[in-house]
């Protein structure tokens, strides 16, 4: 396997490396087409606005790379947060079309209760929908660190492995064939992340 | 959604301290350690001041910062002499997940604005001092200079949120250190004018403190020496409530 982190200077890959590594993977990361066409597994952190999240993938000459090593070689591609976002069609928060692999779009929460605030910042839990290797062997008490303005709503239910509850029911785990997405960091939410991170690495083909 | 629980550690250089109303500073060891062992405990995020940087007007040490965030599997926050966008795309890349703004409210408040607009809203803590002067009378504190800042404390505070800060943690210097408990008036008159998340700091001295500053209205709770001492004595022990007993704490 050859896992790479794609690193756009859009987010903290960092901590995404180091908990890699703490599992026992190797790991390297990289914005470059040619490293990420070798790739065998891709790992995709993203924070920050959309628009500048498209512009970069556009500047690094990833959007095409990428998207031809996701849909024609089907390598397996784990998005985090606005990684997650950036697989979808378009959000609100940008004027630029997303990567499209997903049938998704990204919104904005318009919370009428003044007491849920915007974004929706800190742990919380996942219900789990489809079944997904990705939440293998996950404990029921599992919470993840969330830390967004704009969630992910899926055309197609049957892409959906879990929802969180915040103001409305949103997507925070997404699964279509070899692409995932999740919300929530798993690099900041101590061993349930290790775990989701471990499970891509070992379970999704 | 359980309210957050904050370890607010200060910095001086590569030393973590903890300061008495911003003075009279204690060494309490290394921090790389200390996040480790907050790892162990699954705390819900950490908050690092440096609290040199903004005064002796020098650059975050970017390399110390990259080693704590490689340590770090829970959310790290650094506030400590950013001045400008480019350093905090800097922190964004060496791990660091939010950045605090407090000087910049004072210097150079458009900072606010520019960071929120390039990395997003839940990104950019603004960090507010308050610091009881003349007759009882709460104002804005800028630490950096140490001094009080005329105008009213409620109107800096949404000043913070219009320029789009994705939280603010109000920290009371008077209470830093002492252990009497949060500055809960504040916070019951601040919390509710605003749309983002306050984060209640300065103060704690025990448990039942936290679930007093949520009650009064604030979305977490922050503290440095009720999670860095132990007992009367002020025994250094880094230390925090297992994930069962902060649901008690918090219920």
């Amino acid at each position: 396997m050859t896992l790479v982190v794609l690193d756009l200077k859009i987010a903290n890959v960092g901590s995404v490396v180091n908990m890699v590594r703490r599992i026992g993977a190797e790991v390297t990361a990289s914005a470059d087409p040619h490293v990420v066409g070798q790739a065998t597994k891709i790992i995709f952190p993203g924070v920050g606005s959309y628009d500048h999240g498209v512009q970069e993938l556009h500047s690094s000459g990833l959007f095409e790379a990428l998207s031809r090593r996701v849909l024609v070689d089907k390598v397996p591609i784990l998005g985090i947060c606005l990684g997650m976002q950036l697989f979808t069609r378009r959000s609100e928060e940008g004027q630029l079309d997303g990567l499209g692999w997903v049938d998704a779009d990204v919104r904005r929460f318009k919370p009428q209760n003044s007491t849920i605030k915007v974004p929706h910042m800190g742990w919380d839990y996942v219900a789990l929908g489809k079944s997904s290797p990705l939440f293998y062997d996950m404990s029921d008490d599992a919470r993840f660190y969330f830390v967004h303005s704009y969630y992910v709503t899926c055309a197609d239910e049957s892409d959906v492995i879990a929802r969180t509850h915040y103001d409305i029911d949103f997507v925070s785990a997404f699964q279509k064939d070899n692409i995932c997405g999740v919300q929530f960091h798993p690099e900041k939410s101590h061993r349930y992340g290790k775990q989701i991170l471990q499970n891509f690495i070992e379970r999704v083909a | 959604m359980r309210a957050r629980v904050i370890p607010t550690l200060l910095l001086q250089g590569k030393r973590l301290i903890k300061t008495r109303k911003f003075a009279a500073p204690v060494y309490i060891g290394d921090p790389i350690n200390a996040v480790k062992l907050y790892n162990d405990k699954e705390v819900d995020e950490l908050v690092f001041f440096d609290v040199e940087k903004s005064v002796k007007r020098e650059e975050p040490d970017y390399a110390f910062i990259e080693q704590l965030c490689s340590e770090a599997f829970m959310p790290i926050c650094y506030g400590g002499g950013v001045k400008t966008v480019a350093q905090m795309r800097r922190l964004f890349n060496l791990g660091v997940e939010k950045v605090s703004l407090s000087s910049a409210l004072f210097e150079n408040p458009e900072l606010v604005r520019e960071a929120s607009d390039t990395f997003g809203a839940q990104s950019v803590v603004t960090t507010i001092h308050t610091k009881t002067g003349f007759f009882k009378k709460n104002s804005i504190y800028n630490v950096a200079r140490r001094q009080s800042v005329p105008g009213n404390v409620i109107d800096f505070i949404k000043t913070a949120e219009r320029l789009g800060a994705g939280e603010i943690i109000l920290y009371s210097v008077d209470r830093d250190g002492e252990m009497m408990g949060y500055d809960l008036d504040t916070i019951r008159t601040v919390a509710p004018q605003l749309n983002i998340p306050l984060i209640g700091c300065g103060g704690a001295g025990e448990w039942g403190d936290l679930k007093s500053v949520i009650d009064a209205g604030a979305a977490a709770a922050a503290a440095g020496s009720l999670f860095v001492f132990k007992g009367p004595l002020r025994g250094i022990l880094i230390n925090f409530p297992t994930q069962n007993e902060l649901r008690v704490i918090l219920q």
